[in-house]
């Protein structure tokens, strides 16, 4: 039999048992990505805070502090103001549109049917797709002159050619399409999001439920619902949030107007700190998508911590 | 009696089916306008007579060879597939060892701090583009692909952290508890257990990674505008452009061949996608 | 080969103690079963010996030396988790040989002791499988091969048994126990099933609330219960209990508790006994009721050979007399502690 100074290796270092501590080992591997993203998420916003209170011009980069002037002058300008509406008409247009797409859509596939499989392929295409792509099609497709939509009404007798609609030169029909657009882009992803929390139902409930009587309404919106509103709720957040702080939709198809008619924020954000160079003012209007984030945020994190208990 | 059912059921199918066929045509159409745009001629586009959904003149390859020999689209190709594997081996390699050390090691701490890390994947591209270009100044990366390399990781890494999290935390611990009893260390049984047997959970990371940096928009706008330095979803939209005109054929295109792979990945990977981003919340 | 020797060991999670103090010497190739109910901390108590958790305080003695402070890779032992962990990416013979690699042994010899541990348990045949294509009995021998192949300082085992069916579990507990005794390995087994504790352990030690409340010989576990908790948890039916003597107690199995006419020679003390009902269960009966005079929180039962009973005896609904015989009579304090009678 062996000995025991034989099974029982010497300690080679001290280090070399230090790395066995679980919250030590534990720390250093989670470092290197805390490390990343606090260098280049953590910092920069913080560096966007202050270049809001300062004067930096990429003409003129002093850091002198200003305060909240920069808020001032971005609140008092109706331009921003007509911004700041336009995002939230845009946000809630397109995600209320998105999940009514979504909750249909995903009701459809819960049947089976000959070829689902390729439907639901199908229908994934919009979210899967880089978005700047998927919107320079839709952008050809409100093309001034050889919109396929226009020339469907026209050819079905709705309207003529002389009074063709200018889907992205119209301030109410531009703003309508990116909202059509941004939710075409999510309602995929709004069902696979019921989707996932419906399988998650289990099925003895739905069973339960059917045996005690309760119908297709009953069973759907006081028994699925409630039960799948957490998993929706949260890819309702990412919803909002992707939307609200968006840029590639409206710069590729409107490029924010007609006369900043779909200007929303992160454009604003872009046109004002990068086009023109004014960065601090760009920072101030960017950081007004901070109040929505947090408030989306601590609902999303209070969703979160219930799901626990 | 019997004859009401049947055509109460005829009713059900049809408007059943007509739905399926509603939401078809909603997801598919852009793709397939994509699709017959770029092989048609360019006096049947500009031709407002001509039925616009199948092909008055015969298909032609004129855009796809205009795409690949006037334009730089192989140099934004092969931009984005550089830029895609560079921004998958650094989320790799700091997001794996994170995101089972959350998951294992850091016990309600990394509950916390999981969530934490995910939380900064919802801080947006256009709240920081703007530091993030004086950061990329001072690093003399403006105007580089290289950028996108150095930022496209803030949002990859948080966002794989939190599925990784979901699939170790899917894995039964014994395995790693057996292999540091024979004799592993700590980090010994994440490499010799927890990476090989979570494989499949870290492929789908790295498709994922992949097609996110594809689709990334507003930082490739904002920090590159050299064309031979852009990734293909910013050259296909942007660079086709001469001055007001757009080439419509091309744009297509590109945007079809740029598209075909990322649909590709997300199908097959969709399922064990969700249940990674649910496992990462439910235990 | 060695000695697991731990002395008042404390885990606490938070503020929760799962193990309150447990000082425990297993000499070196007793095979010690740790038997308790589920969360008593006996599981904990394992993982501390192994290194996977690290204890609050209190000395963990292997081989005589001191090993608080080494990882698990450094202590030398083995255990066998309760679906035994073998590593599904491996072969049959790449996980016995995996806890030899991890050590650096020379090539030559980790074939060698491939070899060796699995003809000890017959599986050879099996080595180029992989754990997914063998069935649950060849798993445990994959998991004892492993376990043996370093030739551990002592073998830990956690509710082996727990994953298989009843018919297995007998032939597998006799696997384990032969095994045991042909290598002479120091054995820590934890379980809940005091079938299995009675008939594996060369001693038991029973633990409740993260506390060792006896070790014994499973003999001495059953015929002499340190207390209330011990004499209640082992044995089925369970021992009797009653309120004796204002605050103590008084315990009997329920094998010793006979119609008088049963109970011939020596000293008794006699019981009246009201029959409630009773269970016929082919090589036993057992038959409950309440003692005249006697308080107890559960029915009395009595175990009786269904052979030598006459029915009459045991009619439901009258009362009859019962006997024990004073050597089988235990007595509590009103602690629960065992006492000489009083």
């Amino acid at each position: 039999m062996v000995a025991i100074a034989d099974s029982v290796p010497k300690a080679h270092s001290r280090f070399h048992f230090i790395l066995d501590r679980r919250d030590v080992l534990g720390s250093l591997m989670v470092a290197p990505a805390i490390l990343y993203v606090l260098l280049l998420v953590g910092v920069p916003f913080l560096m966007a805070v202050y270049y809001s209170m300062s004067a930096y011009t990429i003409y003129n980069p002093s850091w002198s502090f200003v305060g909240l002037s920069n808020f001032v002058d971005v609140v008092e300008n109706p331009a921003f103001r007509q911004t700041l509406y336009n995002t939230f008409i845009f946000t809630f247009g397109s995600q209320i549109l998105g999940l009514v797409l979504g909750k249909f859509g995903a009701l459809l596939l819960l049947r089976p049917f000959p070829g689902r499989k390729f439907v639901r392929a199908i229908i994934i295409l919009p979210w899967a797709v880089p978005i700047a792509l998927a919107t320079v099609a839709w952008q050809w497709m409100f093309d001034s002159l050889y919109s396929v939509i226009n020339w469907t009404l026209i050819a079905l007798g709705f309207i003529t050619r002389a009074n063709a609609p200018n889907w992205l030169g119209n301030p109410d029909l531009a703003m309508l399409s990116i909202i059509v657009v941004n939710a075409w882009r999510f309602f995929p992803f709004a069902i696979v999001i019921f989707l996932a929390g419906i399988t998650a139902v289990p099925q003895d409930v739905i069973d339960a439920a059917t045996v005690d009587g309760a119908g297709f309404w009953r069973k759907n919106y006081q028994i699925i619902v409630p039960m799948i509103l957490p998993i929706v709720a949260i890819g309702l957040v990412f919803g909002i949030v992707f939307t609200f702080t968006d840029l590639s939709i409206v710069f590729l198809m409107t490029n924010g107007g007609p006369v900043g008619a779909t200007s929303v924020l992160g454009f604003a954000g872009f046109q004002t700190g990068i086009t023109s160079g004014d960065v601090s003012h760009g920072a101030a209007i960017s950081l007004f998508m901070l109040p929505v984030l947090l408030v989306v945020v601590i609902f999303m994190l209070r969703f979160i911590r219930r799901r626990e208990i | 009696m019997a004859r009401t059912t049947t055509v109460g059921t005829i009713a059900r199918e049809t408007s059943f089916y007509s739905a399926v066929v509603f939401f078809f045509v909603l997801a598919a159409f852009p793709f397939y306008w994509m699709l017959i745009t770029s092989f048609k001629s360019n006096s049947d586009l500009y031709n407002v007579t001509n039925i616009p959904f199948w092909f008055n003149d015969p298909p032609t390859l004129e855009h796809f060879r205009y795409l690949f020999e006037k334009t730089l689209f192989t140099t934004w190709l092969l931009n984005s597939l550089i830029i895609g594997l560079v921004v998958t081996a650094i989320t790799l390699v700091t997001a794996l060892p994170a995101a089972y050390s959350l998951a294992r090691m850091t016990g309600k701490n990394g509950e916390a701090l999981g969530i934490g890390i995910f939380l900064t994947y919802l801080v947006p591209p256009t709240l920081l583009f703007l530091p993030l270009s004086r950061v990329i100044a001072i690093l003399g990366l403006q105007n580089s692909m290289w950028a996108l390399v150095l930022v496209y990781p803030t949002f990859t890494i948080p966002f794989c952290t939190w599925l990784l999290m979901g699939f170790f935390k899917a894995m039964p611990r014994e395995i790693e508890e057996a292999a540091i009893v024979d004799g592993c260390s700590l980090f010994g049984a994440f490499v010799k257990m927890a990476i090989p047997l979570s494989l499949p959970g870290i492929l789908t990371t790295v498709i994922f990674t992949f097609t996110l940096t594809l689709q990334e928009f507003v930082y490739a706008l904002t920090f590159v505008s050299a064309s031979d330095q852009k990734p293909i979803t910013l050259g296909v939209a942007t660079d086709l452009i001469r001055g007001d005109v757009f080439y419509w054929g091309e744009i297509m295109a590109g945007a079809l061949i740029a598209s075909i792979p990322v649909a590709i990945a997300y199908n097959l990977f969709l399922d064990r996608f969700i249940s990674g981003i649910t496992g990462g919340a439910v235990k | 080969m060695a000695a697991v020797v731990t002395q008042d060991i404390v885990k606490k999670f938070g503020e929760v103690p799962a193990v309150n103090g447990i000082s425990l010497t297993v000499p070196d190739g007793e095979f010690m079963v740790l038997l308790g109910p589920s969360g008593c901390g006996k599981t904990t108590y394992l993982r501390i010996i192994c290194g996977l958790e690290q204890q609050t305080s209190g000395d963990l003695l292997i081989g005589g030396n001191v090993v608080n402070d080494l990882p698990p890779r450094a202590r030398g032992v083995a255990m066998m988790f309760q679906s035994y962990g073998l590593y599904p990416h491996f072969t049959v013979r790449n996980n016995i040989a995996f806890p030899l690699k991890t050590q650096h042994v020379p090539h030559d010899k980790i074939e060698k002791q491939v070899q060796w541990a699995s003809q000890l348990l017959g599986i050879n045949h099996l080595l180029d499988r992989r754990p997914r294509q063998l069935s649950g009995g060849e798993r445990q021998r994959v998991a004892l091969a492993r376990a043996l192949v370093r030739e551990p300082t002592a073998l830990l085992l956690d509710e082996p048994l727990s994953n298989l069916d009843a018919k297995l579990r007998t032939m597998a507990r006799q696997e384990i126990k032969n095994f045991q005794q042909r290598v002479g390995l120091t054995t820590i087994y934890v379980t809940h099933d005091q079938v299995e504790a009675m008939g594996m352990g060369d001693r038991i030690a029973v633990i409740d609330h993260g506390n060792v409340r006896q070790v014994g010989t499973p003999t001495e576990i059953y015929n002499d219960p340190a207390d209330l908790f011990v004499a209640t948890f082992v044995g089925s039916p369970p021992m009797n209990i009653v309120s004796h003597n204002g605050g103590g107690y008084l315990g009997f199995r329920p094998e010793n508790f006979l119609p008088k006419s049963m109970v011939e020679d020596g000293a008794a003390t006699e019981f009246k006994f009201r029959v409630d009902r009773s269970e016929y269960l082919g090589a036993e009966r057992i038959v409950y009721g309440v003692m005249e005079g006697f308080e107890s929180k559960q029915l009395i039962t009595a175990k009786l050979p269904p052979a030598h009973v006459d029915e009459s005896a045991i009619r439901p609904g009258e009362w009859h007399p019962f006997a024990v015989k004073n050597s089988a009579l235990r007595y509590f304090d009103k602690d629960g502690n065992r006492t000489s009678r009083h």
